[in-house]
């Protein structure tokens, strides 16, 4: 136990009240230059921050097809709700401005900086230097502002002009607003009329508060009637297998594709999408805590099994096999990575 | 505040016709006559004959099984996914100020990660004389503060800009909570790593893959932000940046970087994503604001509202809300009725505190007629709320963020409530 003079103890109390200006404490420890510089990334407009390295639009296409157009699109476009990258020129003063690097980003290295740190989704910092470089070059090309052949490189990064660099202006509320809206408010005879000129419940895009309650028993009967139909079929499939090993390695490579959104193996949890051990074979919807969405839910319900047909249609163009599907994957366009990919996912079993 | 309450005017019959029309509800001075004994209190009840829950059934406790309604819900089509999303505080169903963790809106962008107090690690870099990496230990052992701040998703009442859309005050203002803050101030940690006067900024940053980063002038780091792990006397939640995240008073709830881990003084502004293709407002003219971080004063009516309709018919009501502003104390807020051509000033629970949420209320007599239910916020800045018109006079219909306007309910005869907007 401490003894604290009664004095030093009034000097303590009286700082809490008025802190010290600044009292060093001598708390924690001098941060090592390799600790530093794993985390200090960051990339600042005039290029402070780009490690060495470079790549270009033709090598980034490559690189942007198999890590990033699961959600931006082939051409940068977009998929679905998912963030476009190019386009837009010349919108941001109509109706619904279309905001992408191109149209709308002042900085280049807020891309860099960002494909560096943060993408892509569910892989972050896994690109090399030369691959982010080579990735914002595609984006740039993508958006018509460098040539394929432009090296974009930690030295020819300031040569790039963004169109939309002078295109913001420091927040000017307090000149532009708050002498409008300051001041004593009126609060009678305000107006002459008041008239309801549009309401919610036309559009009708509130969530059902009811839905979630309601969808649960279903779900529930969904289940308990997809396993006794399948029981039969399960087990036919399960004793037929009998899997290629070098198709197998081929498909887990395949599955790259799809690992920003699902795990398998021990200890696989639910992400964008569903845990897939032993999904082929099985009844859909089955992943325990998985929001699917309607259209699952209903083929679920009219007994979709995940047999080597159905998934193999279903991986190969998604959204015709299942029109409202939440899965925003373009699809797989050959038949090898197809059938690689159900032998992989068949050696996931459990 | 004067307080409003009209039932002095009323006559014993309005009193008598106001109980018809509720039913069984009783009204204070001249009860209704019940028809028969209400066998909740001539029976003996189970809960009132056998045996409840031990002490030791429930080491932690959640809401009663009979709030099971009251809860964060998303809106499905407002993102690709729900890892980088958003969801709703129910803040209809909330009273007083201060928001529970469990129910507290939730924005992730890589979604919300585990991090252990053991593995957590922050670093103060940059222009500063000695560059340092604490543990979570560490800052445990510098003097703290207690402060309570709303947050606010300067997306909150985005969806509305373009007209009335989501029906609900969770939907329409639920992106915002408000909590007691344990923390250490960030000019504690700044100045034992001895930050050079010179750097103008301070880059924070979290330990998630989305690396969320956000520049914040050293004038606003010096002043009131906290560098936070506890929230409402717990340690935060793991949706809200376990163990330690920034809080940034009165700013845009981007700012308040969760899973805290860099801190880097800076000469310039970093001009990440979240600060220029985001978090930006596009005006008519395409030109956008930037570093728009203050959120303006701003209310919402939360009961009635159309996920909390008036179940009771005419009589006593209490129209309650809550009022807020990030450029200081809430000092008054008024309510209209009818659209807006008349307010009356609402009574303030307790007096407005600095950029944290303030509960009002107007105990009033309804005569069962439809309302145009409006709430108005004034701060000590002498700010009064603006109209939706208001606002897009000047920024035009492209924005998204800061909508901080007043917000019309149509009540109906009925009780029911659906959100509106008038001319």
């Amino acid at each position: 136990m401490l003894k604290f003079p009664k004095t030093i103890a009034l000097v303590a109390l009286s700082l809490t009240a008025t802190p010290a200006l600044a009292e060093m404490y001598g708390l924690g420890r001098a941060a090592l230059p390799e600790e530093i510089s794993a985390w200090d990334l960051d990339v600042s407009p005039d290029g402070t921050g780009l490690p060495v390295g470079s790549g270009d639009a033709l090598i980034g296409e490559e690189i942007f097809a198999e890590k990033c157009a699961i959600c931006h699109g082939d051409f940068a476009e977009g998929v679905d709700n998912w963030p476009k990258l190019a386009g837009g020129m010349d919108t941001l003063d109509h109706e619904d401005p279309l905001k992408t690097v191109g149209s709308f980003w002042p900085y280049l290295s807020t891309t860099w900086d960002y494909v560096n740190r943060s993408m892509p989704f569910g892989e972050a910092q896994s690109l090399s230097n030369d691959e982010v470089y080579a990735i914002v070059a595609y984006i740039l090309y993508s958006n018509d502002l460098v040539e394929d052949d432009f090296v974009l490189s930690n030295e020819t990064f300031l040569d790039v002009e963004m169109p939309n660099q002078d295109g913001f202006i420091i927040d000017d509320r307090a000149s532009t607003e708050y002498a409008l809206w300051t001041g004593e408010p009126c609060m009678e005879n305000c107006k002459d009329d008041v008239k309801v000129t549009m309401r919610a419940r036309v559009l009708d895009v509130t969530p059902d508060e009811a839905g979630d309650d309601s969808a649960t028993p279903a779900a529930a009967e969904v289940e308990e009637a997809a396993t006794e139909d399948t029981a039969a079929e399960i087990e036919d499939v399960q004793t037929e297998a009998a899997l290629d090993p070098a198709l197998v390695k081929a498909g887990e490579k395949v599955f790259k594709k799809c690992k920003s959104c699902h795990q398998v193996g021990e200890g696989a949890k639910n992400r964008v999408g569903p845990v897939l051990n032993g999904v082929v074979g099985n009844a859909a919807g089955m992943v325990e805590g998985f929001k699917y969405s309607n259209p699952l839910k209903a083929a679920a319900q009219e007994g979709l099994i995940w047999d080597e047909e159905n998934l193999t249609a279903f991986l190969a163009k998604p959204k015709k096999f299942l029109k409202g599907t939440k899965m925003s994957f373009a699809g797989l366009k050959k038949d090898g990575d197809l059938a690689a990919i159900v032998a992989y996912l068949q050696s996931v079993a459990e | 505040m004067s307080k409003t309450f009209k039932s002095k005017g009323t006559t014993r019959r309005g009193f008598l016709r106001g109980a018809a029309a509720a039913g069984a509800g009783a009204i204070s001075a001249s009860a209704a006559q019940a028809a028969t004994p209400d066998p909740l209190i001539t029976d003996v009840q189970p809960w009132a004959q056998g045996l409840g829950d031990g002490v030791d059934t429930t080491p932690y406790g959640l809401p009663s099984a009979h709030e099971g309604d009251v809860i964060r819900r998303n809106v499905e089509w407002l993102t690709a996914d729900t890892i980088s999303s958003i969801n709703f505080t129910p803040i209809h169903a909330l009273d007083g100020t201060i928001t529970p963790q469990g129910c507290a809106f939730e924005r992730h962008h890589s979604g919300a990660i585990d991090l252990r107090k053991d593995d957590y690690r922050l670093m103060i870099n940059g222009l500063v004389d000695t560059p340092l990496v604490f543990t979570y230990a560490d800052l445990e052992r510098f003097p703290r503060e207690n402060h309570v701040y709303f947050c606010e998703c300067a997306a909150n009442t985005g969806m509305e800009w373009a007209g009335a859309q989501l029906n609900g005050a969770q939907f329409t203002h639920g992106m915002i909570h408000n909590m007691e803050y344990t923390g250490v101030p960030l000019r504690t940690l700044l100045e034992e790593a001895g930050y050079d006067t010179a750097g103008k900024w301070v880059y924070v940053e979290g330990a998630d893959a989305s690396s969320n980063g956000r520049s914040i002038p050293m004038d606003k780091a010096l002043d009131d932000v906290l560098v936070a792990f506890k929230a409402n006397g717990e340690a935060l939640r793991k949706e809200h940046g376990y163990p330690v995240r920034l809080v940034v008073p009165g700013w845009e709830g981007n700012m308040w970087i969760k899973w805290l881990r860099r801190i880097e003084v800076t000469n310039a502004a970093v001009e990440s994503r979240e600060e220029t293709s985001k978090y930006t407002d596009v005006l008519a003219n395409g030109v956008a604001r930037k570093w728009t971080w203050e959120m303006d004063a701003k209310s919402v009516v939360t009961s009635p509202s159309p996920q909390a309709p008036i179940t009771h018919g005419k009589g006593p009501l209490v129209i309650t809300g809550l009022a807020w502003s990030g450029r200081g104390a809430i000092k008054r807020v008024d309510v209209s009725k009818d659209g807006g051509k008349t307010w009356e000033t609402a009574r303030l629970a307790k007096p407005g505190e600095k950029m944290a949420l303030t509960r009002f209320y107007l105990d009033t007599e309804w005569d069962g007629t439809d309302m145009l239910l409006q709430s108005r916020a004034m701060d000590e800045t002498g700010y009064v709320q603006p109209t939706k018109t208001q606002l897009r006079d000047v920024r035009g219909l492209n924005s998204i963020y800061h909508n901080n306007c007043i917000q019309t309910w149509w009540v109906h005869e009925n009780g029911e409530a659906e959100n509106v907007e008038v001319s």
